[in-house]
């Protein structure tokens, strides 16, 4: 089941290249193609979903063969709440992000069809890394997602593109290569203690000494901290995110991104319970610096790609401090807050994308007043906005409060001032949203054009399911919280 | 069947904001008709309750499990009991009256229809707010209103000064949400439980630190709702949104909802004394300077406003007396919300005639031109300074006379505040409708159609007729079951018990000095058609909001602005330059070592020979060793 | 012993000085030719000197392998020579032509 989910848009994407190139209905076919691909992962992910027992925490639907013997690596792949979340979150954003990139310039006439196979690629490379139970496989899918993201940002993006594509390769590389040794040191620990495997469960119960288990712990966390990503090591994400066509952003940042933080915890948590006890206090203290940073950030940008990256690493934030808080709250929170992110995102990185097409400027003194001439863009930027300020009512406000209330019951000044970010998120959305779409029409403003009903159709499933999550999100919190107890009991 | 109050105008908004172009030409009234349905039930539900055993007058509604994870768990229920019952009918009737007003007000605006959907929004979010059976809840309806505030305020976006407005609301509301959401917190901390009924049993075993701190965060929600000091500055530039608005939400409902949970959280502020003292504080303060920026604004609009600070400063000081206050603080609330909302409709509709000119300036006597308008705020006028027997002559009495048996000097104040009040509304009342014209030629003040002045009048019937909620204690002993009852305390003044009529009589002298005073400067002597620019530095303060505005620029605006350009420039800059410098030196080295391979076979051929020899003599070396 | 080694260390010492000085393709080619050929020597008196084949069959490997590097190195040289109408190997700096 696992493997045909991630097979599906890898297929697709292999389909898509063949297709003819060149004309432009034919480019038209190629992306009517991939955005069926994603349609059809995503009625496989949902009949999978439906098939999952919701009360169980451990994984599911589990496939292993034997894959490099020598190295004791398998293809092990199976599912749990957390990692079921993700691949939800992943085959919904995909046929969103294929839809609304049907009209996308590209560079220099590239061709349409080499751009919407890198998503699906990178689609199944994904479910792939959330599913992966083999700590090799895991790094083979992770390090593999680079290589989509990479020719995404570099062909496709805007000016600058190329610079951005390689800052963020070599920050992503030098993460990986931290994880890589960690890898190895698996390997010599688990040869040490008997066979040489790199099974989740196998690894679960060697024995490590302290030592050893703090610096593997931190070889996976670096590759996290620079993905997920976290305050100090997150400046490649507005660099990324500035340069990327608005759907890479989105695949980026919604999907891409939280395999950092899901990493944390199957990676971090589950095989290094020790060591994730011992580095929680410093993480939690960064999270917190990267909510106010990251939020401080976006209020003082002036280009408003980079200020919705700075918001991400603000919500990046709160989802690590909930993770490593290790209440059941709090972690459940942060899962729930991965989807509702990868949500609120994408909705904000898609509507200021379609501004910033029509405007052809980031700035944001670029506009003015638009409000008047596209009051449905205005208003669904309204909604992606203050679900990124985590209205209670939306989504996001659900998993943000779960998080600060778990916090808060474990350590109170860092609660404290993680909640002072509520109020800077108040003033990064407003900001945003007066200063482009109120106050009288500028000239210059007058070419943005209304929201069409092809983009209306991509978007408003996000906004949707925004609203719904943000009234009953009993449902997702039901699939989270067994597979969190199990993390979570694993502690010391 | 609670749930159907909210879901009248929940579906209202829905519908109408999704609804396309062809719903412009009913949108209205079926906003209208999802307000009025509500009030409607809303009455039937009271009288259910009425029919109820006076100690079981609580009505529990669960809908469903909103969030529940590991001891985090939150029900999606609504309690209606009588406090909630109160507010209801207060929203709901006030609420249907303004949407029908706005029917007239806002005949000429193509956006009318999105207008009524952010109405619907705001009453089922207040309808949310108050029957709330959870502080998560609660706080779910307290973010819904400031929302819809938020829309309603920069309604008329092409205004950058409406949209600054609106934003400026929302982020101090926020400033407020910090004490709110960390309150929900301690409480899920210390008890495990954020339902309200289940938090009010649990406050006796718990320290007192714990409760004192609580009370103080909820208490700094309660100021950034209800703009009391020091989170105020909000409110008079919310006067920006159509004035239905105004009415509705900055007067009647939203901005006392900061009252209401204070009321609401009865069981924590009676367990602190200190965190009750700081409530009584923050209303002296609010009361004072509302009354005295009331007193120097010339835009009719803000003067109210001040005036509605001041009136919830009233009621936030009754409620920080503690049981002797809760009732008085919620009669006054309901009075205020009939003769403020009356006032400011009348506010519209003289605007409405003036063509939307708020300065008091240039109106003057507007009595003859608009008879229903001046007759109707008039009898506002006469209750809000509590002219004896109308609704604000009890319900303002009973808080100064709480007040003065609590402490002295604190009742003495809330006297000169009712004092101030007299001042301010009859100045509003003498500028406007009295004295000589002093509008241009080419204005034509002309009485607002039915549909604007029926709300007018039945408003003023309430504001008249309010009182009637105080005969035989009617409200004392209706919201007993929620706030506790308490034997009546007497007024003890130098030694002497004060009757209560004894109040009433010292607060109707100062009253009357109030508008004396007032008429003597505005009624009788010539008023100047521009604001004067050489004033008294009093005055100046006052015309500045106290300067409210300068102290959070310096302190909040700027240093936060300041901060995050630093920020962002060092980020893009600094700090990524730093990190890609690095990469950049590595670069750098690699091209230093390109010198080498410059394509001679010859000196490659020496490198070999000479590393050939370092290799041979390190081994010679290792070999002898 | 010692003499054949010092007549290997001579001729080898020959050859690179010849390689690291002189321009002519074919020259240093031949440079090349006698240290290998040097090499050879040691080896073959390694051979003799310990008495088995270990030394033999290594300078019969660097026989082939020299045998394939004249075929090579001599098709190269002649490539040059018509492409720039000499063999200074510092006028072959670039491979491109």
């Amino acid at each position: 089941m696992i493997t045909l989910l991630a097979a599906v848009p890898v297929v697709g994407a292999l389909l898509v290249t063949l297709l003819p190139r060149g004309t432009r209905s034919q480019q038209l076919l190629a992306r009517h193609v991939a955005l069926g691909v994603s349609l059809v992962a995503l009625a496989v992910a949902l009949v999978a979903a439906a098939r999952f027992d919701v009360g169980s925490g451990g994984y599911q639907m589990v496939e292993e063969h034997s894959w490099i013997e020598p190295l004791g690596a398998f293809y092990s792949v199976g599912l749990n709440g957390i990692g079921l979340t993700l691949v939800l979150l992943t085959v919904v954003l995909t046929p969103v992000v294929i839809l609304a990139a049907y009209r996308d310039e590209l560079p220099g006439n590239r061709s349409a069809n080499s751009y919407v196979a890198w998503m699906l690629v990178l689609e199944g490379l994904a479910i792939l890394v959330f599913t992966a139970t083999d700590a090799f496989l895991f790094y083979v899918a992770f390090e593999a997602t680079l290589v989509p993201i990479y020719f995404l940002i570099g062909s496709y993006g805007g000016p600058g593109r190329q610079k951005a594509a390689v800052t963020f390769l070599l920050y992503n590389l030098l993460g990986g290569l931290l994880m890589l040794a960690a890898i190895v040191g698996l390997y010599v620990v688990s040869s040490d203690a008997g066979e040489a495997s790199y099974r989740l469960a196998d690894l679960a119960s060697i024995p490590m000494d302290e030592t050893t288990e703090r610096l593997l712990f931190l070889g996976f966390m670096a590759a996290f901290a620079v993905k997920a990503p976290l305050w100090p090591f997150h400046t490649w994400l507005p660099e990324a995110a500035a340069s990327a066509t608005p759907a890479t952003s989105v695949l980026m940042v919604s999907v891409i991104d939280k395999v950092g933080t899901f990493g944390m915890i199957r990676w971090g948590l589950e095989l290094f319970p020790g060591a994730a006890d011992w580095a929680s206090p410093t993480i939690m203290a960064l999270a917190v610096v990267s909510i106010v940073y990251g939020a401080l950030a976006a209020i003082g940008s002036t280009d408003i790609r980079r200020l919705v990256a700075y918001t991400s690493v603000s919500h990046f934030g709160f989802i690590i401090l909930g993770i490593f808080a290790f209440t059941q709250t709090s972690t459940t929170g942060s899962v729930l807050y991965m989807f509702n992110h990868g949500l609120s995102t994408a909705a904000l990185f898609l509507v200021t994308g379609i501004m910033i097409s029509r405007r052809g400027s980031a700035e944001i003194s670029a506009f003015g007043g638009v409000q008047k001439i596209a009051p449905v863009m205005s208003g669904v930027l309204l909604v992606a906005g203050l679900s990124s300020l985590s209205l209670p009512g939306l989504a996001p406000f659900v998993s943000e409060f779960l998080v600060l209330a778990g916090t808060f019951t474990v350590n109170v000044p860092l609660a404290v001032v993680a909640t002072l970010g509520i109020v800077l998120a108040a003033v990064y959305v407003l900001v945003l949203y007066q200063r482009t779409m109120t106050g009288p029409l500028t000239d210059q403003a007058k070419v943005v054009t209304d929201l069409t009903a092809r983009e209306v159709a991509a978007l408003s499933p996000l906004v949707v399911v925004i609203v719904g999550l943000g009234l009953f999100p009993q449902p997702l919190l039901d699939l989270v919280n067994p597979a969190v107890a199990v993390v979570l009991g694993g502690l010391p | 069947m609670v749930w159907l109050l909210v879901a009248f105008p929940a579906l209202g908004a829905a519908l109408l904001l999704t609804w396309g172009k062809e719903s412009d030409r009913f949108g209205h009234l079926i906003a209208t008709a999802a307000s009025a349905a509500s009030f409607v039930w809303g009455v039937v539900l009271f009288v259910r309750l009425l029919g109820r055993d006076h100690d079981d007058r609580t009505v529990t509604d669960t809908l469903f499990t909103w969030i529940s994870t590991g001891d985090f768990h939150v029900e999606m229920s609504f309690v209606y009991d009588p406090l909630a019952a109160l507010f209801v009918l207060l929203i709901t009737g006030v609420g249907t009256l303004i949407h029908v007003y706005s029917i007239g007000y806002m005949e000429h605006d193509e956006r009318r229809r999105r207008f009524f959907a952010f109405l619907n929004l705001f009453v089922a979010a207040m309808l949310v707010l108050v029957l709330a059976g959870d502080y998560l809840v609660l706080f779910l309806g307290w973010e819904g209103v400031g929302l819809a505030s938020y829309l309603l305020i920069g309604f008329w976006q092409h205004k950058p000064t409406a949209a600054a407005a609106a934003k400026k609301a929302f982020v101090v509301n926020r400033v407020g949400d910090i004490g709110m959401a960390l309150a929900i917190m301690l409480m899920f901390k210390e008890f495990g439980t954020t339902e309200i009924a289940a938090v009010g049993d649990s406050v006796a075993g718990t320290a007192a630190s714990t409760i004192t701190a609580l009370g103080l965060l909820l208490l700094l929600g309660a100021c950034g709702k209800s703009a009391q000091v020091p989170l105020q500055s909000w409110l008079l530039d919310a006067m920006e949104g159509p004035t239905p608005v105004s009415a509705l939400i900055h007067a009647a409902t939203m901005v006392t909802a900061g009252v209401y949970l204070v009321v609401r959280s009865n069981a924590i502020f009676d367990a602190s004394e200190t965190a009750r003292t700081a409530v009584v504080v923050v209303g002296l303060v609010t009361l004072i300077a509302g009354a005295i920026i009331g007193c120097a604004k010339d835009d009719i609009k803000k003067a109210l406003a001040g005036s509605t600070m001041s009136q919830i400063g009233y009621m936030m000081l009754a409620a920080g007396l503690g049981p002797a206050g809760y009732a008085f603080a919620i009669f006054h609330l309901v009075t205020h919300g009939f003769f403020k909302a009356n006032m400011f409709l009348g506010a519209g509709s003289v605007m409405h005639a003036m063509d939307d000119d708020v300065n008091m300036r240039h109106y003057g006597a507007l009595r003859t031109a608009l008879p229903v308008t001046f007759a109707t705020f008039g009898l506002g006028y006469l209750a809000i300074i509590g002219f004896p027997g109308f609704s604000g002559f009890f319900s303002k009495d009973k808080i100064i006379e709480a007040a003065l048996a609590h402490n002295v000097w604190i009742g003495l104040a809330t006297v000169l505040g009712a004092g101030i009040t007299a001042f301010y509304m009859t100045r509003l009342m003498a500028m406007t409708f009295a004295g000589q014209k002093r509008w241009k030629d080419e204005v034509h003040p002309h009485e607002s159609p039915r549909v604007m002045t029926v709300p007018l009048m039945v408003l003023a019937a309430a504001s008249v007729l309010g009182g009637i909620l105080l005969l035989g204690d009617w409200i004392t002993d209706w919201l007993e079951p929620v706030v506790g009852h308490t034997e009546h305390e007497h007024v003890v003044i130098l030694g002497a018990e004060w009757p209560p009529i004894a109040v009433s009589a010292l607060v109707t002298v100062v009253v009357a000095v109030g508008v004396a005073l007032a008429w003597f400067t505005y009624g009788r002597r010539e008023v100047a058609g521009e604001t004067p620019e050489k004033v008294s530095f009093l005055t100046r303060f006052a015309r500045n909001d106290l300067y409210g505005d300068t102290v959070n620029e310096w302190v909040a605006v700027r240093p936060t602005m300041t901060l995050a350009r630093g920020i962002a420039r060092f980020d893009q800059h600094g700090f990524h330059r730093a990190i890609t410098g690095a990469v950049g030196l590595i670069g750098e080295g690699a091209s230093s070592m390109r010198a080498w391979q410059n394509g001679f076979v010859r000196s490659y051929a020496l490198g070999v020979f000479v590393g050939a020899l370092a290799l041979t003599l390190a081994l010679l070396v290792v070999i002898w060793r | 012993m010692s003499d054949l080694l010092s007549l290997s260390m001579i001729l080898f010492t020959i050859g690179a000085v010849g390689v690291l000085v002189r321009r002519n393709a074919l020259i240093v080619f031949m440079c090349v030719e006698l240290m290998l050929n040097a090499t050879n020597l040691a080896f073959v008196a390694f051979a003799r000197e310990h008495g088995n084949l270990d030394g033999q069959l290594a300078a019969f490997f660097v026989m082939v392998v020299a045998a394939a590097e004249v075929v090579v190195g001599l098709a190269i040289i002649i490539a040059i020579h018509r492409s720039r109408g000499s063999i200074s190997v510092d006028e072959v700096r670039q491979v491109r032509g």
